[in-house]
């Protein structure tokens, strides 16, 4: 797979406009590469995955997969003196790799909106809710009064289930609680009515009822608003309850993409085995086992040849040969023609994982499958 | 907030008072007596333990520090007699003493030569920010960048020149050697006398000032908005389609700032209680100079007048600091 | 496709099983390392103004009671501002209390002075959350791990070196290692410095606050399994405080929930997990994401909670989570409930404690409080003595209080 020169030019804005049954974002072949002083580190590896209107991907992996990483790329938050952005991005048909800063600023928070982990350290801790509400409203709606943004920012707040919006829109971030900040926040991302919204770890920080409440929330927008929502986490019981498609990244790399309900019923990929085998679950046996994916995540700079995932991988074994060390697996159906995708060298996963891995970190849902 | 500022004004009026006393424990217990250079000039050198005893009666001496500490506060408030050598001096409210170097009343010397200072203070300070802060700002933007190193290298050389020197050599060049127009001359005009004299004076030590204090604030910017354009809250205004400039002034630069204000308050105040260097090369007749020879002349009144005025000084520029930092910060304020 | 007679070299997914952890069991007939009775943590808060008087107490931990077992766990979940954390900094003694006991041994933990203390930080030790931020990062990880040897003179100085270097490969960590610097190790790896430097002195309790959540996932279960392996070397009891009720689950056969300074349910894991009887319990159970949803779809029906919680200088009168909670009658704001047992290791404190679906029209505690319906008091009936028991106290009766029928029964 060879990644796309980068273009210095500003692109044109595509004449098509986009239906509901194409994806509304559509991401190919991403790459995104940061020069150190170490060499370069590519933070994303040839990503590809697109979403529409009125759905929900999930993006998950840990520290250092590049979730983060691809999804600032579609918001063009990537300084380009830093960094090295190849592949193509298309929002709504229109492409965003190498496109004009001014163009750009016209998408960022008005078709496309992403909000943030940490709602206390993203909201400008000097200014008042309402103030930076307002302003997310006028930069793209330069004739709107003061008052207008006001009123609108009252009314988002107010759409976001934080009572008293009236008053509140003249507190600042530090007086609002944890819950509620994120809600004030997901009103700012909301304020000019986005087709895509892309949030990253949203509910992470907070405590598991708000973090219902949060999703809650989330899912009411998107079926009012029908916006695409990219969800980027690492609690795959979040992925369960709100993403339609999931992709697993691991070391700057999908490793495997498909509907929530094929991969979490029937993973492909022994990371995803690991992630769901380390990760105990409220509901299950008490004889399940806690399996840890040994080893750590690799380095970015200095990644291992082959599989990225290998020298952590249990399964090696049952690939003849040296393959998994060897070659880089691509990311192929699981089964010919299927959307589920998995970059992995073994021949028949869901036999592995329903006879070796399921009974060990699941035995009650052995026999249901 | 309000309880906040009382607070502060009455720890500020208790330091204002003890720097007092100290100042005059310090001349009353010191080893040189206070009485003897009146002595001297007044018995034109021939001053014998003697007449000596005799004028250190007469101002009080033998009464006790804290008698004569009392006079001298009542002083300040409501006017004394004082009797020096043959003369009965009449010194009116506020009354800060007496120099028996330059026979005048400490306070009329003062006020005469506060808009000097002040003049100098207020302009100096202003360069450093003007000349400080966008450059602090333009290089952390372009952090890393051959431009940011040309900045600070720039900055940093200026800053290791000793600032006499630098003064010494503007003056020397700027009014001596070539005699340049508007920047040569330099000195002190009264601003409602004439105020282009009063700027084309000014403007040469101004410079020197300005240029050479405002490398601190260079670093203090460059270093806080390195800082605070790597938080959160900076992407989140990018994320909302901010233009660069606006994410850098409205967002960066107003967190950024909250530590540099606290610096230039305490800067400020420094200024204000007098330039020695730039004073003395420029020959303005400010309260630094006048301080530092009523030192050599060991002239009491003149010290605990500075000393005094000091005191005042830093404690109200502290409380504005405080003031204005809680103002910048809602989080100080409203906890 | 597994081959029963593998070779040694083959199926290292087998190899990798076998070393991985289930759940920890119960066993009930341990006795209490840690016995910590009527705990109460008030701050002060102060006016702003001219003169600082206090105004108020933020309540922070209000009469707990509890047991943890020897060589076992007790689990202490709740969300922000339950007063778990808090817990566990009075137990390490970090604060002292403002009135309560904490039994250990022979000693009360919350009366000792300072001086007193310093023997016990021996047996008593803590891991923190963060572990970027609790190892001075200009320390040698071997003078962490070894300051607690020669504060406490423990060992003689050329028997510190090698020590360290034994905890270090304990906790998994190459034991040539102990002259680099934090910052050269991952934070799964920090992390094991830090147990490492609290298993130092050989404690007979640890309290863990929130070991693993600064963690990646794929590291938080190695961390989680290496502490159930020391557990079982060193049988060293752990009061874990998190608010990941998986984890939790996991690694404790024993929970307690707080709100708001408060212990609302504590009981064995099956009990709490697949019985909750209070409203808030199972609030926060039906809140927890499932990757089981995944084969269903959608969303799984949830308990929904109204609103903040309270604030804890003014905490509601009466039992403290009616302001959320649906079956919130009269009673509930005129008299708190107490934690009474109801099953041979189960204690609610709720006036109708029930489960989910089932909760009772009238309140259950009414004879034993001697109230009336609607919460004021009642007084033809009374309260005989014995029961008092069963609402006091830190440990398990061998009777308790069926809700069902409303009697005192024993097994």
């Amino acid at each position: 797979m060879t990644a796309s020169p980068l273009s210095s030019t500003s692109v044109e804005r595509s004449g098509t406009t986009v239906s509901d049954s194409d994806p509304y974002l559509v991401v190919e072949d991403l790459s995104v590469e940061f020069p150190t002083p170490d060499g370069p580190l590519r933070a994303v590896n040839g990503v590809s995955y697109s979403v529409s209107l009125g759905k929900t991907l999930g993006i998950v992996g840990e520290s250092g997969s590049g979730k983060s990483v691809s999804s600032m790329a579609v918001l063009g938050l990537h300084d380009p003196q830093r960094s090295k952005v190849a592949g193509s991005i298309r929002v709504g048909g229109q492409e965003i790799v190498g496109l004009a800063e001014p163009a750009m600023r016209k998408l960022r928070g008005n078709t496309v909106s992403m909000i943030f982990q940490d709602a206390l350290a993203a909201l400008h801790p000097f200014y008042r809710v309402g103030v930076q509400l307002a302003e997310a409203y006028m930069v793209h709606h330069p004739d709107a009064s003061k008052r207008d943004a006001r009123r609108r920012a009252i009314e988002m707040l107010d759409r976001v289930g934080i009572p008293q919006p009236d008053s509140r829109v003249d507190d600042y971030p530090h007086q609002f609680s944890g819950g509620m900040r994120q809600r004030a926040m997901i009103a700012m991302g909301l304020i000019n009515d986005p087709s895509l919204l892309i949030a990253d770890e949203p509910t992470t920080a907070l405590d598991v009822t708000v973090q219902a409440q949060i999703l809650d929330l989330l899912q009411d927008l998107q079926r009012e608003f029908n916006s695409a929502i990219v969800i980027i986490t690492h609690d795959l019981g979040v992925i369960a309850e709100m993403a339609d498609d999931v992709l697993v990244m691991y070391a700057g790399r999908a490793v495997e993409y498909g509907t929530t309900k094929q991969l979490l019923t029937r993973p492909a990929m022994p990371y995803t085995w690991g992630l769901l085998s380390s990760v105990p679950d409220v509901q299950a046996d008490t004889d399940a086992r806690l399996i840890p994916i040994p080893g750590n995540p690799p380095s970015l700079l200095d990644p291992p040849t082959g599989c990225s995932f290998n020298p952590r991988c249990a399964h090696r074994d049952k690939v003849p040969g040296d393959l998994c060390r060897t070659t880089l697996p691509e990311l192929l159906p699981v089964v010919p023609g299927a959307a589920h995708l998995k970059r992995c060298h073994l021949a028949d996963p869901e036999a592995v994982y329903l006879g070796e891995v399921l009974p060990e970190i699941a035995p009650d849902l052995v026999e249901e499958a | 907030m309000l309880a906040y500022i009382i607070k502060r004004l009455l720890a500020g009026v208790v330091v204002i008072i003890l720097v007092s006393m100290a100042i005059f424990a310090l001349f009353w217990y010191g080893p040189s007596s206070p009485a003897r250079p009146i002595c001297l000039q007044e018995t034109s050198q021939r001053c014998t333990p003697e007449r000596l005893a005799q004028y250190e009666e007469q101002m009080g001496y033998n009464n006790g520090i804290v008698k004569e500490y009392g006079k001298y506060v009542s002083g300040i408030f409501t006017g004394r007699e004082m009797e020096i050598g043959s003369t009965t001096i009449e010194c009116d409210a506020p009354c800060l003493g007496f120099s028996h170097r330059s026979r005048g009343l400490i306070w009329d010397e003062m006020i005469q030569r506060l808009p000097a200072t002040i003049s100098l203070a207020l302009g100096g300070a202003a360069l450093y920010l003007i000349i400080g802060i966008p450059v602090g700002v333009a290089a952390a933007r372009r952090r890393g960048t051959l431009g940011d190193k040309t900045l600070v290298t720039t900055f940093l050389f200026i800053s290791s020149v000793p600032y006499y020197l630098l003064a010494l050599l503007a003056w020397l060049y700027f009014t001596l050697i070539w005699d340049v127009p508007i920047l040569g001359s330099s000195g002190y005009t009264p601003l409602l006398e004439n105020p282009w004299a009063w700027f084309t004076g000014l403007l040469l030590p101004w410079l020197c000032l300005g240029f050479w204090g405002s490398t601190q604030y260079t670093r203090y910017t460059r270093g806080a908005m390195v800082e605070t354009l790597g938080e959160d809250y900076i992407r989140t205004a990018k994320a909302k389609g901010l233009t660069p400039n606006k994410v850098v002034y409205r967002h960066g630069l107003r967190s950024a700032l909250v530590p540099v204000v606290t610096i230039f308050g305490i800067d400020l105040g420094l200024l204000l209680a007098g330039t020695l260097f730039t004073e003395r090369i420029f020959e303005i007749q400010g309260i630094g100079l006048w301080g530092l020879r009523g030192v050599y002349a060991l002239d009491l009144p003149v010290v605990s007048a500075t000393a005094l005025f000091t005191a005042i000084i830093m404690v109200s520029c502290n409380l504005v600091v405080d003031i204005v930092y809680s103002a910048l910060d809602p989080r100080v304020r409203l906890s | 496709m597994t081959d029963e007679t593998t070779t040694p070299d083959e199926d290292l997914f087998q190899e990798m099983a076998e070393s991985g952890h289930t759940a920890a069991k119960l066993d009930p007939q341990a006795k209490p390392v840690l016995t910590v009775e009527d705990l109460r943590m008030y701050f002060p808060v102060r006016s702003a103004g001219l003169v600082r008087r206090t105004v108020g107490h933020v309540q922070a931990v209000d009469g707990i009671s509890f047991q943890v077992p020897e060589g076992g766990s007790l689990g202490l979940v709740g969300e922000s501002g339950c007063g778990k954390s808090t817990t566990g900094r009075l137990i390490t003694r970090l604060y002292k209390p403002t009135s309560g006991s904490m039994q250990f041994g022979d000693q009360d933990l919350a009366t000792l002075s300072k001086r007193e203390l310093k023997p016990v930080r021996r047996d008593v030790q803590m891991i923190f959350q963060d572990p970027y931020t609790s190892l001075n990062p200009r320390h040698t990880v071997g003078s962490i791990i070894g300051a607690p040897l020669s504060v406490h003179d423990v060992v003689p100085k050329d028997q510190i070196v090698p020590r360290v270097k034994e905890l270090l490969e304990v906790v998994g960590l190459n034991p040539e290692h102990y002259n680099r610097y934090p910052n050269e190790f991952s934070g799964g790896q920090r992390q094991r410095i830090g147990i490492a430097r609290a298993l130092t002195l050989n404690p007979r309790l640890l309290v863990a606050d929130e070991p693993v959540s600064a963690l990646d996932v794929s590291i938080q279960a190695q961390v989680i399994n290496l502490l159930q392996d020391l557990q079982r070397e060193f049988n060293i009891a752990f009061l874990f405080i998190a608010h990941d009720l998986a984890v939790v689950r996991h690694f404790c056969p024993e929970v307690a929930v707080m709100y708001l300074g408060k212990i609302v349910e504590i009981a064995d894991r099956e009990t709490l997990y697949s019985r909750p009887h209070h409203p808030y319990t199972q609030a926060l159970l039906s809140a927890v994401p499932d990757v089981k949803q995944a084969a269903v779809g959608g969303r799984r029906e949830r308990i929904r909670l109204e609103g903040d919680v309270p604030s804890p200088i003014n905490p509601p009168s009466g039992c403290r989570f009616r302001t959320r909670c649906h079956l919130a009658q009269e009673i509930c704001a005129k008299v708190e409930p107490p934690l009474l047992q109801i099953g041979p290791r189960h204690k609610v404190a709720c006036h109708f404690a029930g489960e989910l679906g089932q909760a009772p029209q009238k309140p259950v505690t009414t004879g034993l409080l001697g109230v009336d319906d609607r919460g004021n008091p009642d007084p033809s009936a009374s309260s005989e003595p014995a029961d008092v028991d069963l609402m006091t106290g830190s440990g398990y009766e061998d009777r308790w209080f069926d809700v069902q029928s409303r009697t005192v029964v024993r097994p």
